[in-house]
């Protein structure tokens, strides 16, 4: 984020003590290294014992199966077990359609709330605000409105759309629901900073040559836009791809709703066993990583290049 | 913006009469309208729903409940001992957001200052707590938690919110402290100020803003982080969203009436929690400063 941070001025040179300091210290101040970066170290140290650690003894942990068999044994029975090795595509079937619908819903929204306008706060914190539903209202909400008896079912029955209520909750579905409504806003935003990180002069530039909207949007904004929305999707996905309470809550957790998270939270913490637990957590961080890596390697085939963000 | 940009189009239309307004308004006009709405319509009615329940009597097929109360709400009050659990949730968030604050600061202006080997591995490691979702470093957090007896305890869950929260304010208060020209650190230590009171006296009165932004933002996540805190938490240690997710999970006895007004007063909390933190932080600029930077 700060790496662009190429301040070619030299640091001040910190206080000297009045003894003759040692050489050393000079070449090491050179290189940027000298008593300021101290400052660095508690929060360093404090993520090296709470986030390191953790992430390598889990790792560790998750080669000694409690039941024994070689240190590949919870992997092993990970993808061998259909139970088990279905709740990856299950996962990946929620966190992909979610992710993708986040973005391409997000880019519109953004386009348009992106100028200085009447209300524009107003529109921003509505969209924003489901932030603040959290799971639980969330699927409370979507049980009521989307079940059988729900205004959403009432209002197509009303219209004459259907003839039955359709079945919305405890399935797919209302997962998927539930994945929109706490995704979107954050999709949102992250698209309409990026896009507010677009210098205007540039689609000035391209309408004073007479591209209309069509051109500037196709040849000017989208490019530029291509990277964070790369960026957007990777997080929202990651996002979608941890969800834990609403599988639980509107979905089918036994069935069509097994996800990833809810199996590694079972091993580790119902059935106790840290081992399988940690190595499910593993699994999980590996396919995050092999999708993040795959998006981002297909953007930099797309484009090269700076927005012009921050300088 | 878009109003500076004229279409071609609208520029060389000879029609004195002109086409009619709505036929003008551009096809993204007509989607983001369609997805806003279509986005509202549904939240109402997600939101509609437990909100006209808990203030409902009782309420089976029809479109509205048979009649209205509040009682729901004092019932869940007793009911799910939420003085203490509010406790809780305020004890924790203000005790998460003051440690991260004291830890993350630092490190960011360090970050912000100098450029040294090995920049990019500390920048990845504040990264990557970001990046990865709470519940795949949760699972081995918290079992090391209840290697050494901390998880169950407010400490615990605690530790288990800082993980995410000190890398939040290093990343963003790294920007800021860039923004914040050196020389003027430079002047006050010529004028014979020591590193110490250059921090208290000349850096912290500037930093304050971005403090306060980082910290409401830190505090609205700390409320609603819903995987680090029910990992880590015990019966007595619970914050609001996992004393709600239990309500749910342990239902049978319990109405939903109550259940749905304890999710609404987390939602109003958690609202007013936004709202104050979108008069800090302008949302557009999270990722991205064009226009500060350029007239900088």
């Amino acid at each position: 984020m700060s790496a662009t941070d190429t301040r070619a001025a030299p640091p001040p040179a910190p206080p000297e003590p009045a003894a003759a300091p040692p050489a050393l210290r000079h070449r090491l101040a050179e290189r940027g290294v000298d008593r300021l970066l101290l400052l660095a170290v508690p929060g360093v140290l404090f993520l090296a014992v709470l986030f390191c650690y953790p992430f390598f003894y889990g790792l560790g942990l998750s080669f000694q199966p409690a039941q024994g068999g070689g240190p590949f044994a919870n992997y092993r029975l990970f993808f061998s077990d259909p139970y088990l090795r279905e709740t990856l595509w299950i996962t990946l079937g929620l966190a992909v359609p979610a992710a993708l619908i986040n973005c391409l819903a997000a880019v519109p929204v953004a386009f348009r709330t992106r100028g200085v306008f009447r209300g524009r706060r107003l529109i921003t914190t509505l969209l924003v605000m489901p932030i603040t539903l959290g799971t639980v209202l969330t699927a409370q909400g979507l049980l009521g409105y989307l079940g059988p008896n729900g205004w959403f079912n009432k209002a197509l029955l009303g219209l004459g759309l259907i003839d039955e209520p359709l079945a919305l909750v405890h399935n797919y579905w209302g997962v998927l629901a539930s994945l929109i409504i706490t995704g979107f806003p954050f999709s949102y935003l992250l698209t309409l900073s990026y896009l507010t990180g677009i210098d205007p002069s540039l689609e000035q530039a391209a309408a004073t040559l007479g591209a209309d909207w069509r051109k500037r949007l196709r040849y000017v904004l989208l490019p530029l836009l291509a990277p964070g929305l790369a960026i957007t999707f990777c997080l929202s996905f990651v996002l979608a791809f941890a969800v834990f309470p609403s599988a639980q809550l509107v979905g089918d957790p036994r069935r069509t709703t097994h996800v990833i998270s809810i199996e590694a939270y079972q091993a580790a913490f119902q059935k106790f066993d840290y081992s399988l637990g940690s190595a499910i957590a593993m699994i999980m961080a590996a396919v995050m990583l092999a999708v993040v890596v795959l998006v981002l390697a297909w953007r930099s085939l797309l484009y090269r290049g700076a927005t012009g963000g921050k300088g | 913006m878009a109003d500076l940009v004229r279409t071609p189009a609208a520029q060389a239309g000879t029609d004195p009469a002109a086409p009619s307004r709505w036929r003008r308004i551009r096809p993204g006009t007509w989607i983001a309208a369609l997805v806003f709405g279509f986005f509202l319509l549904q939240l109402a009615g997600v939101i509609g729903v437990p909100l006209v329940d808990s203030l409902g009597t009782r309420w089976f097929t029809s479109w509205l409940p048979q009649g209205w109360t509040t009682k729901w709400y004092g019932s869940a009050w007793r009911e799910f001992q939420l003085g203490q659990v509010f406790w809780t949730t305020a004890l924790v968030s203000v005790l998460v957001v003051a440690l991260s604050v004291v830890i993350g600061v630092p490190a960011a202006y360090a970050l912000a200052r100098r450029d040294f080997p090995g920049k990019k591995a500390v920048l990845l490691l504040f990264v990557l707590p970001i990046l990865v979702p709470p519940l795949t470093y949760g699972i081995p957090l918290a079992t090391v938690l209840y290697k050494f007896q901390l998880a169950g305890t407010l400490t615990g869950v605690v530790l288990a919110n800082l993980v995410p929260s000190v890398p939040f304010v290093v990343l963003t208060m790294t920007p800021f402290i860039e923004q914040i020209d050196p020389r003027i650190e430079a002047a006050a230590r010529m004028c014979g100020a020591r590193t110490g009171s250059v921090l208290l006296r000349v850096l912290a009165p500037l930093l304050v803003p971005g403090i306060l932004a980082a910290s409401v933002l830190v505090l609205v996540r700390t409320v609603g982080m819903f995987e680090l805190t029910f990992l880590t938490a015990g019966p007595d240690s619970q914050t609001l969203v996992v004393a709600l997710y239990y309500a749910v999970f342990s239902a049978g006895i319990r109405t939903q009436q109550s259940i749905d007004a304890m999710a609404v007063m987390y939602t109003l909390s958690m609202l007013v929690l936004l709202v104050i933190a979108l008069r800090f932080v302008n949302p557009t600029q999270l990722v991205t400063r064009v226009k500060e930077d350029r007239s900088a």
